[in-house]
């Protein structure tokens, strides 16, 4: 590759850690709205409804089941009380004998 | 909340990231970048989805200016999670909060986001971002050298470890939470229904289900929480 990408990965650069930085930096100490504030609190739990979905069901492509199947042992394992890394770990096994076996 | 507690709870994300960084690395290479252009967009970028969109328009023959711009487009959505993550952090100066900030991906943020402390601990964040970021790094430069991947059973399987993750931070908070679960409903059903009419591209999507999801749950609740201080006024 010659200097192009290097401009363009300074670019790239850029512009993903500005809007990661502005609001940490600026908002420091500042009270907001209580409006706001209370939808800001919400964010978490909204944007994790959507990172997982539908995303999830569609991390083999083409192959509908092998997503939900691993959606039904992610929130099973998880409604039965085990720690994030336990959910994780479950998951991936139940789908590595599935595919093992099944494809 | 120590920075050694900040690594245990980044490590899903370290182990989620494995054979995601393995894979950019491994497409890197079959594009055409370097073992050092690869790994330093991973060290300089640090931004999943836009980094394997890059490959795919840097393939293409796309004009770099327009590849920059849609990295800006995919992450935008960050603006919004550092806006949040903001009311959870420990106030600290504005220098440090712009070192950690450049660490703030999807998975970090919903780790740190979704802890019941009120008041996070920089070192704490610091060792999330610290473990996520060695592992984003580490395996780019791995999936690159190596130039081969994981056996596909095992590279299927861990396709899910991040939404699983997801899944593992979201459903202890939804336990007796109503509040919880309306505003992951809300996300995910509008993230689905953006997604099956094509109207918005995958950042703004993120974007605009998120957005979209927290004003409505606030204006639900605002409403009940008058009636109810209506009613104990009667």
């Amino acid at each position: 590759m010659e200097s192009w990408y290097w401009w363009m990965l300074l670019g790239m650069a850029l512009v993903t850690y500005i809007p990661r930085a502005f609001p940490l930096t600026f908002l420091e100490g500042r009270e907001l709205p209580p409006v706001v504030s209370g939808v800001l609190r919400n964010i978490p739990y909204a944007v994790l409804g959507a990172l997982i979905f539908p995303a999830i069901l569609f991390v083999q492509e083409g192959n509908l089941l092998f997503g939900l199947i691993g959606t039904i042992a992610a929130f099973a394992i998880a409604f039965a009380g085990a720690n994030v890394i336990i959910v994780v770990m479950g998951t991936i096994a139940v789908l590595a004998v599935y595919s093992l076996f099944v494809g | 909340m120590t920075f050694m507690n900040g690594i245990r709870a980044g490590s899903s994300i370290a182990i989620g990231y494995f054979p995601i960084a393995l894979t950019f690395g491994l497409l890197a290479k079959t594009t055409g970048l370097s073992m050092w252009e690869a790994t330093a967009m991973s060290i300089f970028v640090f931004a999943g989805a836009a980094q394997y969109i890059s490959l795919t328009l840097i393939a293409k023959g796309v004009d770099p200016i327009l590849i920059v711009l849609n990295t800006f487009v995919v992450n935008i959505r960050h603006f919004l999670m550092t806006a949040s993550l903001n009311e959870k952090m420990q106030p600290d100066a504005a220098w440090k909060k712009a070192i950690y900030a450049f660490g703030v991906t999807d998975e970090t943020f919903s780790v740190l986001a979704t802890r019941k402390e009120n008041n996070i601990r920089t070192p704490f964040a610091a060792g999330v971002i610290l473990v996520s970021y060695g592992s984003w790094v580490v395996f780019t430069s791995v999936g690159h050298v190596i130039g081969a991947n994981l056996p596909a059973f095992l590279k299927a399987a861990m396709s899910i470890a991040l939404y699983a993750m997801f899944v593992g931070l979201l459903v202890p908070s939804m336990k007796g939470n109503r509040k919880v679960v309306y505003l992951a409903l809300f996300g995910a059903i509008i993230h689905s229904l953006l997604g099956w009419t094509g109207l918005l591209s995958t950042g703004w999507a993120i974007l605009v289900a998120t957005l979209g999801s927290a004003i409505l749950v606030e204006i639900m609740y605002t409403r009940i929480e008058k009636r109810v201080a209506k009613g104990s006024e009667a």
